[in-house]
């Protein structure tokens, strides 16, 4: 990945390509920026503590941040568009425990289908946040605010005080998390995959530069009969979708499911989705960003265990971070504006 | 197109082999009707279109008809039906009334997607692009060209782009991001975008309201250029001088109607106002000024590192004072450093012998300074918030008691100034976005007024304002110098600027270039001084 961070542009002429030259070059320094701070942890916290770079460490923080990074996956589509998903801890807690009970319920059920299940669970709430925004024209945040309530709301009465334990779930199950290609989870694999066919999907397709296109400026969108609902309710799915199978997922990783799963897990991706370099009010950012930014919080988090400090210092250092991640956003925003609107008055005379 | 190599910068090398080439659209259009062609049948036809909101009938007998290769202009005071009328022919409002033909069918346009679907396009004043998306991006999305796996094919895009900038004799980068483009820019993309569409009908709605002279000649030729191609433009402004410069027929409305459809050979400006008005407009210079009192603002040798430098100048007491120049030279920068929204770098502001701190809008309204904004919508009005309560917005500390604001001295307020300033209105607690341009901007200057500033800066004060509105704003300017209160104005339209002001400060690419008094001052001169006499506003 570093590799082709590094790799040198090819030489353009300076006329036409110099302003895309320049934003794309700003882009590259925004996700390079979180691999620098990112190589910094590792390297500061491997020079105090060395099994933190261990096999089975580097690939504790991998598993752990595959959840994060499939959720920031759907939250960036969302935000993308100018609105937000505060839903998916609950979508993903109901998920977790529905798909993991039916292991109970129903001996021999293949897993495929138990995933199958997950999907459709948070497809369903998806559906439900997305036709609320979009055709309800609620705002997002007080949409899916309330649907954070509700679904966990259900959840607890589905729960009561009962649980689904590591014990009634197989073996094939609970080992999807552990099982690696050449010392790679597989975990990680798959979910890089899925990140970059989302990236890819969000770059080159007509409906994917859409999503941009609305929260860029959704006045214009709606001018230029940009099929806006289709596409907010297409995001909203696909978050929803996204965070029903990380609830398999999660199940999987955990064992022990009860009606707490997933709490709060909406306010860390949305912060990842931003320390990625997502705007927060839409039209920029990238899923791999995203990514990056969950990995970044994923190995902090593993970091501060290993060196021995306390849970909270986590929570300070996510907020740190964000703020940090905000300011060097405006700050780049603020000199590329500039920087555009200079070439655009001096070609103009 | 040949296939991108991996070697090969995208989008780079086949640039300009396909700026060679025409436009597809373009070329087609170009051919189906000569320029000028014998009177045919008309492309759009609109008859008696009516349009209500409520009680209020923004459109009462809307009726248009435009010709292919015709430039046809569109006039009437703010609130006459025009902006109604182009949001028809936009799709964006659907008429209570009326019949729409485009090219001799009845259409129905039930949103933007069909008005284009239809040919027709419209170019705002302020264009809405997506400011995080390419140029090329801008003008094809949701249609961008495809390759075969169903991918957009970012390189024919960007040549199909420049290939159009191309036919219209204008160089942008369609690679570039929106963000920060000029609104003569982004009005290009735009019209770009039509051509792309192959758009027959072209709406320019009040396209030249935030050019410079050099900018606007360019906008002309690209109207000459749609023309001879045989598309139909509907030209809407309120310079009169414009009108009479690019178009060949004329509709007036007022009060919602149409009141007048004819060639303008022949017509005089005198004839399009008084059919706007409906009365004879007094063109006379409101009182002569009294003679320039003691100095007020002091601007001392004022830079801001690449946007301006060492600007000096004085406005005295009752003295009308312009900052002219081109759109980017740097006026409305000098003007917010003074009244303290941006930073300056270097150089000292008083007024009245007392230096104003910088960066402190609070202690520049509180030393007697006041500023209406350019942007009316975005920095000048709150615009979710009551006519009353945006009247009383500046002045609050006297409306305060226990903390509170007192609802009737703040209705008591806004109704003296409306009345003062004969703000059309429903209702004081109606949203000020219900009002009209140009009773917007009189609700801006009644929140300066009513504080009583002694030095009033006035960003393009009749920006999009109605003629006869526009008259009511330069008496008000006038009446407030009468009455002592200086004041810096900053305009794009010369003739306002020689109508109006005592002096003329000319701005050069963040430089005072020039100084006029009203006596002296001529267009010609302010335009070389503001062109450095480079172009006098021709370009190819």
């Amino acid at each position: 990945m570093t590799a082709t961070l590094l790799r040198r542009e090819p030489p353009e002429t300076p006329a036409e390509a110099s302003s895309r030259r320049l934003t794309e070059r700003v882009f590259r320094i925004r996700e390079s920026g979180i691999i620098v701070v990112l190589a910094l942890f590792v390297a500061v916290t491997a020079g105090v503590q060395h099994r933190f770079i261990s096999d089975t460490n580097i690939q504790f923080i991998l598993v752990n941040t595959t959840i994060y990074a499939l959720l920031a996956l759907g939250e960036t589509m969302v935000v993308i568009s100018r609105n937000v998903d505060l839903s998916v801890g609950s979508v993903l807690g109901m998920s977790a425990y529905l798909s993991a009970d039916l292991f109970g319920g129903h001996h021999g059920i293949p897993i495929p289908l138990v995933f199958a299940a997950g999907l459709g669970i948070g497809l369903g709430w998806g559906i439900v946040n997305g036709l609320l925004v979009a055709a309800g024209r609620v705002p997002s945040l007080v949409v899916t605010l309330a649907t954070l309530y509700i679904i966990r709301g259900v959840d607890i009465l589905i729960v009561g005080g009962g649980m689904v334990t590591a014990n009634t779930l197989p073996a094939s199950f609970t080992g999807i998390p552990k099982s690696t290609l050449l010392g790679i989870p597989d975990l990680a694999i798959a979910v890089a995959v899925v990140v970059a066919a989302g990236a890819y999907y969000l770059r080159s397709f007509r409906s994917g530069r859409e999503l941009y296109a609305i929260g860029s400026n959704p006045e214009a969108a709606r001018l230029t009969g940009l099929p806006i609902g289709k596409r907010v309710l297409f995001a909203f799915a696909v978050s929803g979708a996204i965070a029903g199978v990380a609830g398999v997922l999660w199940a999987a990783q955990y064992g022990t499911v009860d009606s707490t799963a997933g709490t709060g897990y909406e306010l860390t991706v949305i912060t990842a989705v931003v320390v990625g370099g997502v705007a927060i009010f839409g039209g920029s950012g990238s899923v791999v960003g995203a990514a990056l930014g969950a990995l970044l919080l994923a190995t902090i988090n593993s970091a501060l265990y290993v060196l021995g400090v306390s849970d909270f210092w986590d929570q300070a250092i996510f907020g740190f971070l964000l703020i940090l991640a905000i300011t060097i956003d405006r700050i780049i925003s603020v000199k590329l504006t500039a920087a555009l609107r200079l070439r655009s008055t001096r070609r103009g005379t | 197109m040949e296939k991108e190599s991996p070697g090969v910068p995208s989008g780079q090398g086949s640039q300009d082999a396909s700026r060679a080439a025409e436009a597809p659209g373009f070329a087609r259009a170009a051919e189906a009707e000569a320029p000028g062609s014998a009177e045919s049948s008309p492309v759009l036809v609109l008859e008696h279109a009516a349009k209500s909101f409520g009680a209020v009938h923004a459109l009462v007998d809307g009726s248009i008809e435009l010709y292919g290769g015709e430039a046809h202009a569109l006039v009437g005071e703010n609130g006459a039906g025009k902006s109604t009328l182009v949001k028809i022919l936009a799709g964006v409002y659907q008429p209570d009334a009326g019949t729409l033909l485009v090219n001799s069918e009845a259409v129905t346009l039930h949103s933007p997607a069909m008005a284009r679907a239809a040919g027709i396009a419209v170019i705002y004043q302020e264009p809405a692009l997506f400011p995080d998306l390419t140029v090329a991006e801008n003008m094809f999305i949701g249609r961008q060209p495809l390759t075969s796996g169903r991918r957009i094919d970012r390189r024919a895009m960007r040549a199909e782009a420049a290939a159009i900038f191309g036919t219209l004799g204008v160089q942008l980068d369609p690679a570039r991001i929106a963000r920060g483009l000029s609104i003569a820019d982004q009005q290009v993309v735009e019209i770009g975008k039509a051509i792309s569409l192959d758009a027959r009908i072209i709406v320019m709605d009040e396209p030249t309201a935030a050019l410079s002279a050099t900018e606007v000649n360019r906008l002309f030729d690209v109207v000459r250029a749609l023309r001879a191609a045989g598309a139909a433009v509907l030209f809407i402004s309120h310079r009169i001088e414009e009108i009479f410069a690019i178009c060949q027929r004329v509709t007036v409305m007022r009060d919602g109607r149409q009141v007048l459809t004819r060639e303008l050979d022949g017509l005089v400006a005198g004839d399009l106002v008084r059919a706007m008005v409906g009365r004879e407009l007094s063109q006379q210079p409101a009182e002569a000024p009294a003679g320039p009192g003691e100095a007020l603002l002091n601007v001392e040798r004022l830079t801001r590192e690449g946007v301006f430098t060492d600007v000096s100048f004085t406005v005295r007491a009752g003295e009308i004072v312009a900052l002219a120049g081109l759109v980017g030279s740097g006026r409305s920068e000098v003007a917010r450093a003074v009244f303290g929204i941006d930073r300056y770098d270097a150089g000292t502001v008083t007024l009245r012998g007392h230096a104003l701190r910088r960066g402190s809008p609070t202690a520049a309204m509180s030393a007697g300074l006041g500023f209406v904004p350019e942007d009316r919508r975005q920095q000048g009005l709150v615009m979710e918030m009551s006519v009353q309560q945006n009247v009383a917005l500046a002045s609050m500390h006297s409306l305060r008691r226990g903390g509170l604001i007192r609802a009737a001295a703040e209705h008591a307020l806004a109704a003296d100034w409306a009345t003062r300033l004969r703000i059309k209105y429903g209702r004081l607690t109606d949203p000020v976005s219900m009002l009209s341009g140009g009773n917007q901007q009189k609700v801006v200057l009644a929140k300066w007024l009513a504080r009583k500033p002694r030095l009033l800066i006035v960003d393009e004060p009749t920006r999009g304002i109605d003629v006869a509105t526009k008259a009511e704003v330069h008496h008000l300017l006038s009446q407030l110098a009468h009455d002592g209160v200086g004041i810096l104005m900053i305009s794009s339209e010369l003739p306002e600027v020689l109508r109006v002001s005592d002096r003329i400060l000319v701005m050069r690419e963040g430089r005072l270039a020039a100084e006029y008094s009203r006596a002296e001052a001529t267009e010609e001169g302010i335009m070389s001084a503001a062109t450095g006499q480079l172009d006098g506003g021709s370009q190819p």
